[in-house]
C-alpha cells in the first residue's frame, strides 16, 4: 500500500470553501448588499475556484496513475477533529482510486455546470447566493468522497443535504418551492439515522470509524466472526442512510419535489453526485457488505424495486424535469442493482456513466426551459428542434446514452448492469427481468421526452415562439462537452467480448479500480461466457432501440398523445399522480406526527403536567386556607391552644398516652 | 499542588461591584446604564479568559482554589475553584453575557421602566451563576444557586409579559421548593461528615469522599438507604431546573414571559445550571444511586427528547417553540450524563455549552423579531428573508446548529452524546435518534414560517436588519458555532484531563467497564 502524504486533498476541498466565502461574506461587503453582486463576477469566482479544485483533481489523479504501490493513495491528516474518551477522529482526507474518480466527476462537472450557471442565473437576484450555495456543496460532497473516515464521511453526507435544501429552496418566496427545500431535509434525516445507526454500531463491534481501518479489520477472520451476528444489521443501518440520499424506496419521495430548484442544481445535485452518495458508500464499505448476503440482497431488491416503479413513473409525466427526476430515481435503483449483486464495480462505472448524461440531459432540459421563457411543460412544447440545434443535438446524444443505443457510454454500464444480476453468484433471474424491463421503459421515456419536446406538432404559445433563442455558448459548451463524454465515456469500460475485437482493449475502469473495489470473479468461464454475455448485450441492445424510436415515433404524433392519455385513462392517472404514494405519507406519517404533537402540546402539557403542577399550589393554598381557621387573632384562643398544648406534652412526656 | 488566587473571587464579585456602580449613579446619567454593562459584561469576560490562559489543562484536579474562613464552627466556608467541568460553563457565562446585553440593547427611545434596577439585576444574576459554577463548597453552591433565583423572578416579574406575574411566581416556587429538599440533604451531609472527621465541613473535596451507605439488594432497602435519598434530593432540585419531563412545565412559561435578555441567560446559563449540578454533585457524590436510577433518567431524557420536540412541533408562538426545543435538546444532556459512558458524558459537558449558544442565539432572533414587529406569533411572518438578510443568515446559522448539522456545534455535543449512549444502551440511543429527525421538523417549520414564503405583511417598510450591535452579537456566537465545530479541540481541550479523571472514577466506583 503505497500511502503518500499530499497536501492536494486538502487544497481541493478548501478551494470551493475559499469561492463560498467570497461570495458569502466578501463580496457582499465590498457591493453592500447580498443581491448587488454582479453575476458575472460571483460567476466568475465560483467557477475559478471549482475549476481550480479540478485542476488539482487533474493532477492528483495523474500522481495516484503514476504511483507504485497496490493501492496508492494521498492522504492529509488537516487537524484533530473529535478526540476524547476513546473516541479518536482526525479530519484526515484521502484520494484513492476510488474518491480520485469521484473528486474528477464532482470538480470536472461541477466546473461545467458552475459555467453553464454563470449564464443561465444570469438575470436572477441574488446570484451571489446561489454561487455560494453552489461551493459549498462542492465543499461538502469533496468532503464526502474524500473524508477517512465515517463521520467526516457523514459530515459530507449531512452537508450536501443542507446545500441541497438551500439550493431546492433558492426561489424561496414561493411557499412550494420552500416546502420542497424542507421536504428533502427532513426525508433525509429520516435516512441520516440509519447512517448513524450503522455507524454507531460498527464503532460498537469495530472501535473505529476510520475506513482504511475499517477495511483492514474485516480482513482479518476472527475480527469477521465475532462481529457476524450484527453485520447484517449494520448494512442494513447504513443502507437506509443510502436510501434517503440516493433517493430509493421507500424515501425518495423528495427527489422529485427537488426539481423546483433551478436546473444546474438539478443537474450537479439531483443527477450527478450527491445523490450517488449512498452508492459510493457501499462501494467504499463493500468488504463489509459482502459479509451480508441478506443485506446485499436487500440493497439489490430495493435498487431493482425502485428502478421499475420510477421508470414506469417517469412515462407518465408531462413536465420535463419531472421525467428526468424520476429517471435519475431509477437509474440510481440500477446503481443499487448493481452493488446488491455485488457488481460494485460497475455500480461505480454507471455512477460515472450517468453523471455524464444525467447532467447533461438536466442541463439541455434547463437550455429547453430558458429558451421557452420558464415553460416545463412538454405539452406545451414540441419541434422545438429547429430552434434549439445545439441543445437539440446534445441532449439526443444524452437519450442514445441513457437509452442504452450501442456505443454510446450507457449502453456499457447498463449492459454489465444487466449481465451482472445473471452471472454473478449473487444475481437473481428475475431481477434479471426487472432490469431488462427497466431498460426498455427508460429507453421509452427517453424518446417520449425527445419526441414530446423537439419533434411532432409545435404547441407552443405565440409568446413563447416570439422569445425562442437557442442558448448561449457559455451554456451550449458544457453540453458539448458532457455530450463528448457521454458519448465515449463507456470506452473506460469496455468489456471483454468487445475489447477482444477492439484489439484487446481491456476494462480500464475495472482495472483502476481493483485495489480499491476488487471485480467479482465471474463463476461462468470460457466460451460460454461470450456467449452468454453476447447475448444479453445483442438483446439488450434491440429492446434499447425497438423502444427508443418507438418511444419517439408514438408522440410525434400529436394526436396519439391525447388518445393515448384518454384511453389509459385510470392507469395514466394513477402514474401521473406517482401512485399516490405522496398522499399515502401524508397519511401515515405526516398527519399523525402533526397530531401527535399537537395532542402533546395542546393536552398532555397544558391538562396533564401543568396541570399537576398548579394542582399541587391550589391545594397548598386550599390547606392554608383551612388552617387559617386556627389563626383567628385572639389572645384567648391561642392561650386555650397552649394550654392544651401542654397538657398533650405532659401526658407524653409521662407516658400516660402509651 | 493547589493554587492559590483571588482570580476566581473577582470574576464572581466583579459584577455585584458594578452594581453598586449602578445603584450610585446619577440620574442625569441613567441613559448610559446599558453602557456600563457592556462593560461590566466585558471586563468579566476579560477576567474570564485571563482565567482561562492560566487554566492548566494537564491537570485534573481543581485549580485556583481561593479560601476564606466564613462560620467555621458550622462548617461554613467561602471555597471557590475551577476544574476542567465548571471552565466551559464559566467561560460560556463570560461570552453569553455581553452577547446578550448586546443583542438586546434597547432601540432608541424606547425607555424601559427602572433601567437602574433592570441592569443591576443581570449584574447580580451574573454573579449568581459565576458563584454556582465556582463554589467549591455545598453551603456556598446552594448560596449562590439561591442567589441566582432573586433577580430572575424580578427580571421575568417586572419587565416581563402580560403573565409576567403567574410565570415568575411559578418559576420561583418550582425551583425553590426543588431545592429545599437540596437543602435537608446538605444539612445531614455535613452533620455525617463531622460525626466522621470531628470537623463540620462542606468542602467538596471533603464531602466526595464520604461512601454514604447504599443497599441495592431490593429497591424498597434501596430507597431507604441514605445514598439514594440524598442523590434523590439532589437530584429533584437538578432536575427541575434542567428541565427535566415532566417538571418542564415552569420554562415555557418562564420564557415566554421573560424579557429577552432574562431569555437568553435563562437558556443559556440557568438551565445549565440543573445539569452542572448533576455532573458536579449528585452523580459524583452519590454514584451507586445515580447508577442504580440511571435508566429511569435515561428514559426521562429521551422522553424529553422527543416530547420536547413533538410539542415544538405544535407551538405557534415562536418564543414557546424555541422553548420546548430547549425542552428536546437538554434531554440529551440527561442522556449523556447518566448513560455512564466516557464519550458521552464528555458530550454532555458540551452540549451544555453548545446548547447555550444556540438557544441563547435563537432566542436573540425571537427578540429581534419582537422589537421590530411586537409579535411573536409564527404566523404573523413570513418571508422576511428578503428584507432582513442579515437576521436571516443568523437565524439560519443558529437553526443550523439546533439541528446538529456536522461542521457545527450542535454536532460536537450530539455526536457523541448518541454515539456514546449508543454504546450501553442502543435502544434509547435509538429513540433519541429520532429526536435528529423531529429536531429538524421544528426547527426547519420556524425558520420558513418566518423568513421564507411570500411576504405576508404590508409594514415591513419599518422593518430594518440587524444593527451594528447585533451584528457582533449574532457574529460571535457564529464564531463560536463554527469554532466548536470544527475545532472542538481547541475549544474544550482543556476539559480533557478532568474529564477523564472524572468518568473513570465514577465508573471504577460503579464498577462497570462495559465498553470503556
Amino acid at each position: 500500500m503505497e500511502n503518500m502524504n499530499s497536501v492536494l486533498p486538502a487544497l481541493i476541498l478548501l478551494s470551493p470553501l475559499i469561492g463560498f466565502f467570497i461570495n458569502a461574506v466578501i463580496l457582499p461587503l465590498a457591493y453592500k448588499g447580498f443581491a448587488k453582486t454582479p453575476a458575472n463576477t460571483a460567476g466568475g469566482v465560483a467557477t475559478s475556484f471549482i475549476g481550480f479544485s479540478f485542476l488539482l483533481a487533474l493532477i492528483s489523479f495523474v500522481k495516484l496513475s503514476s504511483a507504485g504501490g497496490a493501492n496508492p493513495s494521498l492522504t492529509i491528516n488537516c487537524f484533530e477533529w473529535f478526540n476524547f474518551g476513546g473516541l479518536n477522529i482526525p479530519f484526515e482526507l484521502r484520494i484513492d482510486k476510488l474518491s480520485g474518480i469521484l473528486v474528477l466527476i464532482i470538480t470536472g462537472i461541477g466546473t461545467l455546470i458552475h459555467l453553464y450557471s454563470t449564464s443561465y442565473m444570469h438575470d436572477e437576484e441574488c446570484v451571489g447566493r446561489y454561487f455560494s450555495y453552489l461551493n459549498l456543496f462542492c465543499f461538502n460532497m469533496l468532503l464526502l468522497v474524500m473524508g477517512n473516515n465515517l463521520p467526516l464521511l457523514f459530515f459530507g453526507w449531512e452537508g450536501v443535504g443542507l446545500c441541497s435544501y438551500l439550493l431546492i429552496g433558492f426561489w424561496y418566496t414561493e411557499t412550494e418551492k420552500a416546502n420542497a427545500g424542507k421536504k428533502a431535509f427532513i426525508v433525509n434525516r429520516v435516512g441520516d439515522l440509519g447512517f448513524l445507526v450503522g455507524m454507531f454500531l460498527l464503532f460498537r463491534e469495530l472501535g473505529t470509524l476510520t475506513l482504511p481501518e475499517i477495511n483492514l479489520l474485516l480482513a482479518n477472520p476472527e475480527v469477521v466472526t465475532r462481529i457476524m451476528p450484527s453485520v447484517t444489521l449494520i448494512c442494513l443501518s447504513l443502507f437506509v442512510g443510502a436510501t434517503g440520499k440516493s433517493a430509493q424506496m421507500p424515501l425518495y419521495v423528495w427527489l422529485p419535489d427537488a426539481m423546483s430548484g433551478p436546473t444546474p442544481v438539478s443537474a450537479l445535485i439531483h443527477a450527478a453526485t450527491m445523490v450517488t452518495a449512498g452508492v459510493y458508500m457501499i462501494a467504499r464499505l463493500n468488504p463489509l457488505f459482502e459479509l451480508s448476503p441478506l443485506a446485499l440482497s436487500v440493497v439489490a431488491h430495493v435498487g431493482a424495486i425502485t428502478a421499475l416503479f420510477a421508470g414506469s413513473i417517469a412515462i407518465a409525466q408531462t413536465d420535463i424535469k419531472k421525467v428526468l427526476a424520476y429517471s435519475t430515481v431509477s437509474q440510481l435503483g440500477f446503481m443499487f442493482l448493481a452493488c446488491g449483486v455485488g457488481a460494485y464495480q460497475t455500480a461505480v462505472f454507471h455512477l460515472m456513466t450517468h453523471a455524464f448524461f444525467k447532467a447533461l440531459l438536466f442541463l439541455g432540459s434547463g437550455s429547453v426551459i430558458h429558451a421557452c421563457s420558464g415553460e416545463q411543460d412538454m405539452t406545451k412544447m414540441g419541434a422545438l428542434k429547429k430552434h434549439l440545434p445545439h441543445t437539440h443535438l446534445t441532449m439526443l446524444i444524452g437519450s442514445l446514452a441513457i437509452s442504452g443505443i450501442p456505443f454510446f457510454s450507457g449502453f456499457f454500464s447498463k449492459d454489465e448492469i444487466l449481465y451482472s444480476t445473471i452471472a454473478l453468484p449473487g444475481g437473481v433471474s428475475y431481477l434479471f427481468v426487472i432490469g431488462v424491463v427497466t431498460a426498455v421503459l427508460t429507453a421509452f421515456y427517453t424518446g417520449r421526452m425527445m419526441s414530446l419536446t423537439f419533434y411532432g406538432e409545435k404547441r407552443y404559445s405565440h409568446e413563447v415562439e416570439h422569445h425562442l433563442h437557442e442558448s448561449p455558448a457559455l451554456m451550449t459548451f458544457p453540453l458539448y462537452v458532457l455530450a463528448g463524454l457521454a458519448a465515449l465515456g463507456g470506452f473506460l469500460g469496455v468489456p471483454h467480448l468487445l475489447g477482444d475485437y477492439l484489439g484487446h482493449m481491456p476494462h480500464y475502469l475495472s482495472k483502476w479500480l481493483n485495489p480499491v473495489v476488487p471485480a467479482k470473479v465471474l463463476p461462468i468461464i470460457g466460451i460460454k461466457l461470450h456467449l452468454h454475455e453476447g447475448l444479453v448485450m445483442f438483446g439488450s441492445s434491440v429492446l434499447a432501440m425497438v423502444s427508443f424510436f418507438s418511444g419517439i415515433s408514438l408522440f410525434k404524433k400529436n394526436l396519439f398523445v391525447k388518445d393515448l392519455f384518454s384511453a389509459f385513462n385510470p392507469i395514466e392517472k394513477v402514474l401521473s399522480n406517482k401512485y399516490y404514494v405522496d398522499e399515502l405519507y401524508h397519511f401515515i406519517i405526516v398527519t399523525p406526527v402533526r397530531k401527535i404533537s399537537e395532542f402533546s402540546a395542546g393536552i398532555i402539557d397544558k391538562y396533564i403536567f401543568d396541570k399537576a403542577v398548579n394542582g399541587i399550589g391550589t391545594q397548598v393554598r386550599k390547606i392554608g386556607s383551612g388552617l387559617r381557621f386556627f389563626q383567628t387573632g385572639d389572645i384567648q384562643t391561642y392561650a386555650l391552644m397552649m394550654l392544651l398544648g401542654l397538657l398533650l406534652t405532659i401526658l407524653f412526656i409521662f407516658k400516660i398516652l402509651l | 499542588m493547589e493554587t492559590t488566587s483571588t482570580l476566581l473571587t473577582w470574576i464572581i464579585f466583579t459584577p455585584l461591584i458594578f452594581s453598586f456602580i449602578a445603584l450610585l449613579f446619577p440620574t442625569a446619567f441613567e441613559g448610559k446604564l446599558r453602557t456600563l454593562t457592556l462593560i461590566q459584561t466585558l471586563i468579566s469576560a476579560l477576567l474570564a479568559t485571563v482565567m482561562y490562559f492560566q487554566f492548566d489543562g494537564s491537570l485534573a484536579t481543581a485549580q485556583m482554589q481561593h479560601f476564606m474562613s466564613w462560620l467555621p464552627d458550622w462548617g461554613l466556608n467561602y471555597i471557590v475553584s475551577i476544574d476542567g467541568i465548571s471552565l466551559p460553563l464559566v467561560m460560556l457565562t463570560a461570552y453569553v453575557a455581553p452577547v446578550a446585553i448586546l443583542g438586546t440593547w434597547p432601540s432608541h427611545g424606547v425607555e424601559l421602566k427602572k433601567e437602574k434596577f433592570f441592569v443591576m439585576m443581570l449584574m447580580f444574576l451574573q454573579t449568581g451563576m459565576y458563584g454556582t459554577f465556582l463554589a467549591s463548597d455545598l453551603f456556598l453552591f446552594y448560596f449562590f444557586w439561591e442567589v441566582v433565583l432573586i433577580p430572575m423572578f424580578f427580571l421575568i416579574g417586572i419587565w416581563g409579559g402580560k403573565e409576567r406575574i403567574y410565570a415568575t411566581v411559578k418559576f420561583f416556587l418550582y425551583t425553590m421548593v426543588g431545592s429545599l429538599l437540596m437543602l435537608v440533604a446538605i444539612f445531614y451531609m455535613v452533620k455525617t461528615s463531622a460525626d466522621l472527621n470531628g470537623i463540620a465541613s462542606a468542602s467538596f473535596s471533603n464531602l466526595s469522599k464520604i461512601p454514604f451507605a447504599f443497599d441495592n439488594r431490593s429497591l424498597l432497602l434501596a430507597l431507604q438507604s441514605p445514598q439514594v435519598l440524598l442523590f434523590l434530593a439532589f437530584a429533584l432540585a437538578f432536575v427541575i431546573k434542567v428541565p427535566m419531563v415532566p417538571f418542564h412545565t415552569w420554562l415555557p412559561d418562564a420564557h415566554v414571559q421573560a424579557p429577552t435578555v432574562g431569555s437568553v441567560f435563562l437558556a443559556a446559563v440557568l438551565l445549565k445550571l440543573g445539569t452542572y449540578g448533576l455532573m458536579r454533585i449528585a452523580i459524583p457524590f452519590f454514584p451507586q444511586a445515580a447508577y442504580y436510577f440511571r435508566e429511569f433518567f435515561i428514559l426521562m431524557g429521551v422522553i424529553g427528547i422527543i416530547y420536547g420536540a413533538f410539542c415544538a412541533l405544535a407551538q405557534t408562538d415562536f418564543k414557546k417553540l424555541v422553548a420546548y426545543s430547549s425542552v428536546s435538546h437538554m434531554g440529551y444532556i440527561m442522556l449523556g450524563l447518566f448513560s455512564f459512558q466516557k464519550v458521552a458524558m464528555a458530550g454532555s459537558l458540551y452540549q451544555m455549552i453548545n446548547h447555550g449558544i444556540s438557544a441563547g442565539g435563537l432566542f436573540l432572533i425571537v427578540g429581534f423579531l419582537y422589537e421590530r414587529l411586537h409579535t411573536r406569533n409564527l404566523s404573523d411572518f413570513g418571508g422576511l428573508s428578503k428584507t432582513v438578510p442579515l437576521m436571516a443568515i443568523g437565524f439560519m446559522i443558529m437553526t443550523l446548529s439546533s439541528v446538529a448539522l456536522p461542521g457545527s456545534n450542535g454536532f460536537v455535543g450530539e455526536f457523541p452524546i448518541l454515539l456514546g449512549a449508543f454504546q450501553v444502551e442502543p435502544m434509547y440511543a435509538l429513540f433519541a435518534g429520532t429526536g435528529v429527525i423531529l429536531g429538524a421538523v421544528y426547527a426547519l417549520k420556524a425558520y420558513q414560517l418566518v423568513m421564507l414564503g411570500p411576504a405576508t405583511r404590508t409594514d415591513l417598510d419599518h422593518l430594518h436588519d440587524l444593527n451594528l450591535k447585533e451584528i457582533t452579537a449574532m457574529i460571535v456566537l457564529t464564531l463560536f458555532v463554527f469554532g466548536i465545530g470544527f475545532f472542538p479541540k481547541t475549544f474544550f481541550g482543556k476539559s480533557d484531563s478532568s474529564l477523564n479523571v472524572y468518568t473513570s472514577t465514577i465508573l471504577e466506583k460503579v464498577g462497570t467497564n462495559e465498553y470503556q
